[in-house]
């Protein structure tokens, strides 16, 4: 493949470059923040730290973490520093009752946001001539709207698919004879095995994919390239810090780049917050430094990864981050939804189920499966199957509400749910992530 | 006019009769009659033993979760169409029936049919008027003296 970069002046500016840039940046956004949004005074104020203070990107450590407790609280304009009157969006996570973060955007933040994706489709090989597949939801997910802006701002025919109907996505797939596909990992193998199963791999076109949201192995990589006969690539973001984007994979697939002339990007020991030095392993934290409504200082993404500023064979300069390797957190992502197992067991109590459950996930033909496993008591119990079967569909449906994705329940005999000496194992999970 | 019956929770997995049964074996309890309902990944095991008190006791302890339901236990001719009087007398009344199974006394040429309805005294009051008699407890033990 020829080098291809979307902004090649950003992309593959020297490290001197690219510091300068964070500095001024950064000292910049710290200023704004600090004087518009009084949640982040106060944050300072608690920590001693200044404005003054922070005279370049060498000073980041100083400042306070922030973290999902923090958006929540502030939520839902707390952190937000443009008048309203110059945003003009919102994204917001899964849509997770009590969790919920909703992110502002201004014009501005979209087209930079836009601009990141743009980065991601060319660094995969997009171009005019293209036909991009956006096969992420549409909506209040970061997924379908930014890799959409990124496909127009590169000036690819974009197919506003949305996720589903996959028989509609095969048909614009062959007659439009799309060549990039970007949606979750789950759902390329599941297209990849549509395809399959109806014959279709000579009649579609694709040559590449962009496959983020949630975690997938190097394995899947390989049984999705050979399926689709594509090149499948990795992509990095959340809402929180804008949306898809926030890094990429270039044609090495060795991990992703991560837009640091928007985003600075530390490692830190998720117990003590020390910042780690290159190449440890430790959390992912953001401090986004041209955002105008929603800013972040020092955001812990909880998402447990290695950094890498070795020069890349695709000339781009901006470090590079591994795949997520696991989570500093209890929070799982099953079909790209964010799952935390307390929301599991809020549902189960508010129902009258015992305290002692366990939480299955599994990934079957790669496609993830959630399952609670509940003790039957005395007091659910029941003669009739009717009566337990409706209890049990009751306890899907409102763990369905709360999730917004299908659980499946089993019921299990009492005891049967293993009891440990200190802290209960929760949650099993089989699939193969990382 | 009702007898007792046991409903055992049971996980779906091998080995999970047999060691209820291995159970009754050990502390000496009789099955007259047993049926099993099953959903995707557990069943409702019913059972009507000779001593409902003890099984019951002895079931909690070993930590499974049971009950005691009354149901109607019906003797019938053992001879074609003996159900259909039954059935009739019931459905004309507009009792409708959540489970029923068939078990055999030690009385010759007889059969019984266990009924669950929503209402049994409603239930035994239509049966009698049409001259069936549930059997009671104690006439469930006679049949096996």
């Amino acid at each position: 493949m020829s080098k291809q970069y979307y902004q090649p002046e950003i992309e593959c500016a020297s490290r001197q470059q690219i510091r300068a840039w964070q500095s001024e940046r950064l000292v910049e956004t710290v200023h704004r923040v600090y004087r518009d949004v009084p949640y982040y005074r106060d944050l300072m104020d608690k920590k001693g730290v200044k404005p003054e203070d922070i005279k370049s990107v060498d000073d980041l450590h100083k400042l306070p973490f922030l973290t999902k407790d923090d958006l929540r609280e502030a939520y839902p304009y707390g952190l937000l520093a443009k008048p309203l009157s110059e945003c003009v969006r919102i994204q917001s996570t899964s849509g997770t009752t009590g969790r919920r973060v909703v992110a502002f955007y201004t014009q501005h933040d979209i087209d930079l946001w836009e601009e990141c994706c743009a980065r991601a489709l060319v660094a995969v090989g997009a171009g005019k001539e293209d036909v991009v597949q956006v096969a992420y939801g549409y909506g209040l997910f970061t997924g379908g709207p930014g890799l959409n802006g990124g496909s127009h701002k590169v000036g690819c025919l974009t197919l506003p698919m949305s996720s589903g109907n996959t028989e509609r996505q095969l048909q614009f797939m062959t007659d439009l004879g799309a060549t990039v596909l970007c949606c979750t990992p789950s759902y390329a193998a599941y297209l990849a095995e549509s395809i399959h199963e109806r014959g279709l791999r000579d009649r579609i076109k694709l040559k590449a994919g962009i496959f983020g949201a949630e975690a997938w192995s190097e394995e899947m990589r390989r049984d999705i390239q050979e399926q689709l006969g594509i090149k499948a690539y990795d992509i990095y973001g959340l809402t929180e810090i804008s949306g898809p984007g926030v890094s990429f994979e270039c044609e090495e697939q060795t991990g992703m780049h991560i837009n640091e002339d928007h985003f600075i990007a530390e490692i830190i020991d998720p117990v003590t917050g020390e910042v780690l030095p290159e190449g440890s392993k430790g959390e992912l934290v953001f401090t986004s430094i041209t955002k105008e409504a929603f800013p972040l200082l020092r955001y812990r993404t909880r998402d447990i990864c290695v950094l890498s500023t070795k020069p890349c064979s695709c000339g781009r300069t901006h470090v590079k981050m591994s795949k997520p390797m696991g989570r500093s957190d209890d929070m799982l992502i099953v079909k790209g939804v964010n799952v935390f197992p307390s929301q599991i067991e809020a549902v189960l109590m508010n129902k009258g189920y015992p305290a002692n459950y366990q939480i299955l996930v599994t990934r079957e033909r790669n496609n993830d499966k959630l399952e609670v496993q509940v003790e039957m008591t005395s007091e659910m119990f029941s003669d009739t199957l009717g009566h337990i079967s409706a209890r049990e569909k009751e306890l899907v449906e409102a763990l369905k509400a709360m999730l917004g994705i299908y659980v499946e329940v089993k019921l299990v005999a009492p005891k049967s749910i293993t009891r440990s000496e200190g802290k209960a194992v929760r949650v099993i999970d089989t699939r193969k992530l990382y | 006019m009702t007898v007792n019956q046991i409903s055992v929770f049971m996980e779906n997995t091998p080995g999970q009769l047999l060691e209820f049964t291995k159970l009754l074996e050990q502390h000496n309890i009789d099955l007259r009659a047993l049926s099993l309902a099953e959903a995707e990944d557990f069943g409702i095991l019913r059972v009507i033993v000779d001593d409902s008190y003890k099984t019951v006791r002895m079931l909690k302890d070993e930590g499974y979760v049971c009950s005691v339901t009354q149901v109607l236990a019906v003797e019938i001719p053992d001879q074609p169409g003996a159900l259909v009087k039954i059935l009739t007398v019931l459905g004309d009344s507009g009792v409708n029936l959540e489970y029923m199974y068939a078990f055999l006394g030690r009385k010759k040429d007889s059969a019984f049919m266990i009924f669950r309805v929503p209402d049994n005294d409603y239930a035994v009051k239509v049966l009698r008027e049409a001259g069936i008699r549930p059997i009671d407890q104690e006439e469930l033990h006679q049949l096996f003296a």
